[in-house]
């Protein structure tokens, strides 16, 4: 068991960093099949989400060098990253994981999207074949630890979600909501909840732009709004007191001159852009004209982060949970792990005893009943009593950490190596020589 | 005795002082508390002063310069307690609540007060003159207090930190709408209190003469003023901008005041 894992997320980095390592959903099948091409790694998994992108494998011995992974795939200046990244093994890794599944750590703790994103990311990883043995095994596990979180701690319960974060924000500048115009450009989850907030908090109107129309009017005729094409997009803009905007634009699509265009035409009445994009829809530059507020997902973080508070006991609850389940973990792979050994060892002691048996029966002619059970039991018994020892310590090594290497041993002393991959390794074999 | 209760009032104002200092730096809920009560205590002993000093005189007209400093203050806290009801909010205090006491201090403990004695004192122009005048710097004053919360809200919300005791202030919105709305109020008390003057001074002089600082101050404080509502209603001019002119309006009406002590036909004379 070899997992490890490289990543950046959203307290790491700044989202200037994270929207240049942002892998677009269409490019994540290649992606993941490279990932689980590079040397050393077995199995892959990417998880590319607004706060976050991390790279999950399980590797062979000695594991793999994911940052080398990372600089041949993206091909940015590794200095532009790299201090921002953070690298996680073995147990590290699983804890990670789990806490990353469970809503630990994301950037409001306990906030349910992020179990769904997992899980996206598994699927498609398995749909790619890039996950298939060890990596499903904990990921299986990773979805139980987060239900267990949800379902035993409060975390999830008072989660204060960026949408209603959004909504104080939209108060803080327009007072009573009453009467907002909302325009939401691009659909989205994220999107859609922070619009439904603002509507419950009194705004009037929703406008809806989509580069494909049809789903903007899907969504338009969802909240009783107006579906906008995007062409006109700056044209109506200025329309709306509050854009959220989440498109998947590699570039800013609201700039400057966008902002003082939008100004003008509302008599300088303040705007709020609510960007969830990563990358970002809004020019940073737009905060600095007067009447115009910019968010985007990070400082809707720091916004977030007054309330984290109230939460961090319950998270603490879950912590421990996290770590329960790490240790459970990591005992049941590392038992699973031995087991083959353990067979195999027997199976080839047990080989050479009836080979034994066989050579001398010969010799000692035809053999009373008795006889035959008492050979039986001679040669079983010295054969349990050798073995008794190894198979134990195997066993009880299966927790500790020098697990891996004893495994290795007692396949190298009795030449269990080539068998044992033909049982337990057949199928990643036969993906490595694909 | 007027002097007594107008010393009275300056004690329940300077409560608001320090909340008003206070609250630039930390919350403190006892301060809250205490703050509102405390300002409306003065108001009423500001009242029986001015009503009192009146009486006294014999005369509606404020005859000399510290009842009249006394009676601005007045009118700006009545502004601000129109804003509270309104908007239920204090936060316009911290602008309010330190001029009030200045105005209140300088009436309350200069010695000897300037008296006015140009002819025409007791017609009821003059009066009106005054009173609209003053109404119409209360109102400047208070837009001007407005703009500057509205530049620290605005920072608070560019910054994007959560600034303590400034995420207590109103919306941005709010504050922008009490700005407005004093400004718009204020429009047509200062434009009224002018023409009175103008009225006042025809009377007396039977002209009124452009090149007096007192008179030229005043016009420039009342096209700063016009400016403002100009770019305000035609651009939506707010915020930093609207803050400048704002800025510059208050500096145009603090000097036309201060014309007071050089002006040929609206002097002080000292009794």
């Amino acid at each position: 068991m070899n997992f490890q894992l490289i990543g950046i997320n959203h307290k790491t980095a700044p989202v200037e960093v994270r929207e240049r390592l942002a892998i677009p959903e269409p490019r994540l099948p290649e992606a993941l099949r490279r990932l689980a091409e590079h040397p050393g790694v077995d199995e892959g998994l990417i998880l590319c989400t607004c706060n976050r992108v991390e790279m999950w494998a399980q590797t062979r011995n000695g594991g793999a060098d994911l940052r080398a992974f990372l600089r041949n795939y993206f091909l940015l200046d590794p200095a532009d990253y790299e201090p921002h990244l953070y690298e996680y093994r073995e147990q590290d890794a699983i804890r990670h994981l789990f806490r990353v599944a469970a809503s630990l750590d994301s950037m409001v703790v306990g906030e349910p999207q992020i179990l769904g994103q997992v899980k996206q990311a598994y699927a498609t990883a398995r749909a790619v074949g890039a996950v298939h043995s060890q990596l499903d095994l904990l990921l299986t596990r990773a979805f139980a630890v987060a239900k267990r979180v949800r379902n035993e701690t409060a975390v999830g319960s008072s989660a204060v979600s960026v949408a209603s974060v959004a909504v104080e924000l939209a108060k803080k500048i327009f007072g009573a909501l009453d009467g907002k115009h909302v325009y939401l450009v691009g659909a989205g989850k994220m999107s859609e909840l922070a619009a439904r907030h603002l509507l419950a908090h009194g705004a009037a109107a929703i406008l809806v732009a989509n580069r494909t129309y049809e789903r903007a009017t899907q969504l338009a005729a969802r909240f009783n709004g107006e579906a906008i094409r995007f062409e006109e997009l700056y044209n109506t803009c200025d329309r709306a007191d509050i854009v959220i905007t989440s498109t998947g634009a590699p570039r800013a699509i609201f700039r400057r001159e966008h902002g003082e265009l939008f100004l003008s035409r509302r008599k300088n009445r303040p705007m709020f852009f609510i960007d969830i994009a990563v990358p970002r829809d809004v020019d940073p530059e737009m905060n600095k004209l007067d009447g115009i507020f910019v968010y985007d997902i990070d400082d809707l973080q720091q916004a977030v982060s007054g309330h984290v508070a109230d939460r961090r006991k319950e998270a603490e609850r879950a912590e421990i949970i996290v770590n329960i389940e790490v240790e459970r973990f990591q005992a049941r792979v590392q038992a699973l792990d031995v087991v083959p050994t353990i067979v195999s060892l027997q199976d080839h002691l047990e080989t050479i005893r009836q080979a034994e048996i066989d050579r001398v029966r010969g010799r000692l002619g035809p053999l009373s009943p008795d006889q035959e059970i008492a050979l039986e039991k001679l040669t079983r018994g010295i054969i349990n009593k050798i073995m008794h020892t190894p198979i134990t310590t195997l066993k009880t090594a299966a927790r500790g950490p020098e697990v891996t290497t004893l495994i290795d041993v007692v396949r190298r002393l009795f030449k269990l190596q080539e068998k044992a991959e033909e049982t337990t390794l057949s199928s990643r074999e036969t993906k490595g020589r694909g | 005795m007027p002097i007594l209760w107008l010393r009275v009032a300056l004690g329940f104002y300077a409560v608001g002082l320090i909340y008003a200092l206070v609250a630039l730096t930390r919350r403190s809920h006892l301060l809250n508390k205490v703050a509102l009560p405390a300002m409306t205590l003065g108001m009423v002993f500001q009242f029986v002063s001015l009503t009192e000093a009146m009486l006294l005189s014999g005369q509606l007209t404020l005859t000399s310069v510290h009842n009249s400093e006394s009676f601005l203050a007045f009118l700006v806290m009545t502004g601000f307690m129109i804003v509270y009801l309104t908007y239920r909010t204090t936060s316009p205090g911290i602008v309010v609540f330190p001029l009030v006491f200045v105005l209140t201090f300088i009436a309350a403990t200069g010695q000897q007060p300037f008296l006015l004695t140009s002819p025409g004192m007791r017609t009821g122009w003059l009066f009106a003159h005054i009173a609209l005048i003053f109404t119409g710097y209360a109102a400047l004053f208070l837009s001007f207090g407005a703009s500057l919360l509205y530049l620290v809200q605005e920072r608070s919300l560019k910054s994007k930190k959560d600034a303590g005791m400034m995420s207590r202030l109103p919306a941005l919105e709010v504050i922008d709408q009490i700005g407005y709305r004093s400004l718009l109020l204020g429009f047509p008390f200062m434009t009224l209190g002018l023409i009175a003057g103008t009225v006042v001074a025809q009377a007396t002089f039977g002209r009124v003469d452009f090149l007096d600082p007192k008179v030229l101050l005043s016009v420039l404080m009342w096209a700063v003023y016009m400016i403002m509502l100009y770019t305000r209603w035609n651009a939506g001019w707010r915020g930093r901008r609207a803050a400048y002119l704002a800025t510059g309006a208050f500096v145009a009406a603090v000097v036309a005041w201060a014309a007071n002590y050089f002006s040929t036909i609206h002097r002080f004379v000292q009794s």
